[in-house]
């Protein structure tokens, strides 16, 4: 069995204080987030290795900086 | 001789991206969008063009300096109103790099910086178009050739269109509303009485504080060649 | 015997220090052991989300800064008046709880939080004590009104001159609370308990009550019975015997809203009904804050779940999306099903809404809400159907025992 390298599981949380439904974290992550009728986002917080970098770049993008992507506890 | 053309050239092509930068910057935070031009794309603009003023304000200023014919030093370019060169109107040049380097600097750090912190800063970056603005009116030694005048008032249309839009948001308090409108009908008059009498009269270089040396001297005939 | 809280307590007015102190004998001096015995007794809050309190205490005391001791009595839930009565009638005991708390986890300032009503006695009551060395010092202030203002991070904000309204948490307040420093928040009745459990010990606690929830309780029993008003209940008890201390009821009951307006609409005939929350579990319901309302037969539940969802939707903080755009629109479908004008497809929006709005917002009042509403749905199943056919019963308009007060916004909701 080969040795994996142990990634730390992080987890992708919206601020709902902070989030004014911008929107942007869905277009730029659709696998994770989608948005409800009012415009403010659901988020799926799991994110696997493959969505690591489209998940910092969406929590980069948010106007009101409400995603976080954190380490989960 | 290349490098005074060079200043000049960046000059206004920061202005067209500061103008930009507005109009994006308003786009934004009225969430204007599409299906082909999604919110993050007009965010991911804004961010851009924003860097790219910053590369071509360094250009600016940087062949400023390098450049002899004006007598302006490195804290010239930071510190307003204390350059021998058209003190006040360069000054205000400084003073607009100030803003956008702290604007630029807080975005960048924007996730340490606080969301506070940035949005207080970031509401300064309104001052930043119309410093420079009436800076490259003041220093500016092309004001009077027609491409200039088109190109400031194309900059200053878009501008104005821009913030009234962004004021007839219902978000806007009406203090602000009514503040923000008193002070563009202000500016209008202000640069409608002073912009013929001033930057687009005769002598206005010497008007300006262009030292002494400078004025009619061989620098000057170029310059005097190249307005209509 | 349960009069422990409300032992003594006279036909009127408040009991003054020196009675007080013939009742309860003097506190002992306070210090790290209450936190202890605070945990040996298993008193848990009695604001309603019944955290173990000597775990808090725990927590507050082990932080880096100085901590504070906060005593809520801001009461939101206007069915709830056991907190307004403990200050007003037995303030010396919400103040001695206070005090060895503050002892105990090393504060030496409290923040009492109660109605604007019971500030003054409670002043008075303040200036009663000596202020001894090592004795914390107690300031009182007016809670602000509203349903989520009762909220912990909400007293926090209001205490600190901001708008009352909830944060997201973590941090919590035990880490992060009051100016930044670790702040035990307690339930007014919580820190009461705290003030006999250091007198009396945790053993004497534990002598009411059930093994896994201690001691006694007071619960606001009102609506259909013939005496409502705060009774102090060991807790496990039957809602029969609660029923049977407040003299019966004064008509057949329909239903019981138990744990308050984010609580649970109950069968009143269910075996084996007791405030208990593993009881309570099985029917979709906590203890919560000992909220009891009695619906009567002539009332009818459809419109007083319609006119509670709308009262609820106003009271939104109104700092996050889904519930400030999801708790009106969903109080207005409920409204559409009890005035038989609902549109195609309402059944299926209540249903989807009502999930969209959970674990969305930054308190428990989204949660709360879809609580009392599936609860509804599924116990007035019958009647909303009824409603949604053939539109408002005679019923609709008998009045209302719910207590509504509309006007006491928190925020400003969009």
């Amino acid at each position: 069995m080969s040795a994996r390298p142990e990634v730390a599981h992080e987890e992708l949380a919206v601020d709902p204080i902070a989030c004014v439904g911008h929107g942007l974290c869905a277009e730029l992550l659709p696998e994770r987030v989608r948005l409800d009728e009012w415009g403010y986002p659901i988020v799926d917080g799991t994110i696997p290795p493959a969505l690591r970098e489209h998940a910092v770049r969406a929590a980069k993008a948010c106007p009101a900086m409400a995603l976080k992507l954190r380490r989960a506890r | 001789m290349a490098l005074w053309y060079l200043t000049r050239a960046a000059g206004a092509v920061t202005l067209v991206l500061l103008t930009l930068t507005l109009v994006l910057g308003v786009l934004n935070v009225e969430r204007v969008a599409s299906a082909r031009f999604p919110r993050f794309v007009i965010d991911g603009w804004h961010r851009t063009i924003s860097l790219l003023a910053c590369v071509l304000l360094a250009l600016h200023v940087g062949t400023t300096l390098l450049d002899g014919y004006a007598p302006v030093r490195i804290v010239d370019a930071v510190v307003p109103f204390i350059s021998a060169y058209r003190p006040l109107w360069l000054g205000l040049g400084a003073l607009a790099l100030d803003l956008l380097v702290a604007v630029a600097v807080t975005s960048l750090l924007r996730a340490r910086v606080g969301i506070r912190a940035w949005r207080a800063v970031h509401w300064a970056a309104y001052a930043c178009w119309p410093l420079a603005f009436v800076h490259g009116l003041g220093t500016g030694s092309d004001v009077r050739a027609g491409w200039v005048t088109w190109l400031a008032l194309g900059c200053a249309v878009a501008v104005v269109v821009a913030i009234v839009a962004r004021l007839a948001d219902r978000d806007v308090t009406p203090g602000v509303r009514a503040g923000a409108l008193t002070a563009l009908v202000a500016a209008a008059i202000g640069l409608g009485t002073w912009l013929p009498a001033g930057p687009m009269a005769k002598g206005w270089a010497k008007k300006a504080g262009t030292p002494a040396a400078l004025l009619g001297g061989r620098h000057a005939t170029t310059a005097r060649r190249t307005h209509r | 015997m349960t009069e422990r809280l409300l032992a003594g307590l006279p036909a009127d007015g408040p009991i003054g220090l020196v009675a007080h102190e013939a009742l309860h004998g003097p506190v002992p001096a306070g210090g790290p052991s209450l936190i202890e015995a605070v945990t040996a007794s298993g008193l848990r809050g009695r604001g309603g989300a019944g955290f173990p309190s000597g775990v808090k205490m725990a927590a507050v005391a082990g932080g880096r800064r100085r901590p504070v001791v906060v005593v809520n009595g801001t009461e939101g839930e206007p069915m709830s008046a056991k907190d307004r009565v403990l200050m007003e009638r037995v303030p010396h005991l919400v103040l001695d709880g206070a005090a060895a708390a503050a002892q105990a986890v090393g504060a030496r300032e409290v923040l009492v939080c109660a109605p604007p009503e019971v500030v003054a006695p409670l002043h008075r009551a303040v200036a009663e004590r000596d202020r001894r060395r090592g004795t914390p010092r107690v300031t009182v202030h007016a809670a602000a009104r509203g349903y989520v203002a009762g909220e912990e991070t909400a007293v926090l904000a209001h205490l600190e001159g901001r708008p009352p309204l909830p944060r997201v948490t973590p941090p919590l307040p035990a880490q992060r609370g009051y100016r930044g420093r670790p702040t035990l928040v307690l339930n007014a009745e919580t820190i009461a308990h705290v003030g006999l459990i250091a007198r009396h010990g945790a053993g004497w606690f534990r002598e009411a009550g059930t093994a896994s929830r201690p001691g006694t309780m007071l619960v606001t029993l009102s609506g259909a019975v013939r005496r409502p008003g705060v009774y102090e209940v060991p807790v496990g008890t039957t809602i029969e015997e609660l029923v049977a201390d407040a003299a019966g009821t004064v008509e057949p009951l329909r239903a019981l809203l138990v744990g308050g307006y984010f609580g649970a609409w109950v069968d009143p005939d269910a075996a084996g009904l007791a405030l208990d929350d593993t009881v309570l579990r099985a029917h979709g319901a906590a203890v919560g804050a000992g909220v009891v309302v009695a619906l009567g037969a002539s009332t009818c539940p459809v419109a007083e779940t319609a006119r509670l969802a709308t009262y609820l939707a106003t009271q939104s903080a109104g700092q996050c999306g889904p519930c400030v755009n999801g708790l009106p629109a969903i109080a207005t479908v409920v409204g559409r099903f009890a005035t038989a004008r609902t549109e195609r497809g309402d059944g299926e929006r209540l249903t989807r809404w009502i999930e969209l709005v959970k674990r969305r917002g930054a308190c428990a009042h989204p949660d709360g809400f879809a609580r009392m509403l599936e609860t509804a749905f599924g116990l007035f199943r019958e009647d909303f159907h009824e409603h949604a056919r053939t539109g408002p019963c005679a019923r609709c308009h008998a009045g209302s025992v719910l207590h509504l007060p509309v006007g006491d916004r928190v925020g400003a909701a969009a």
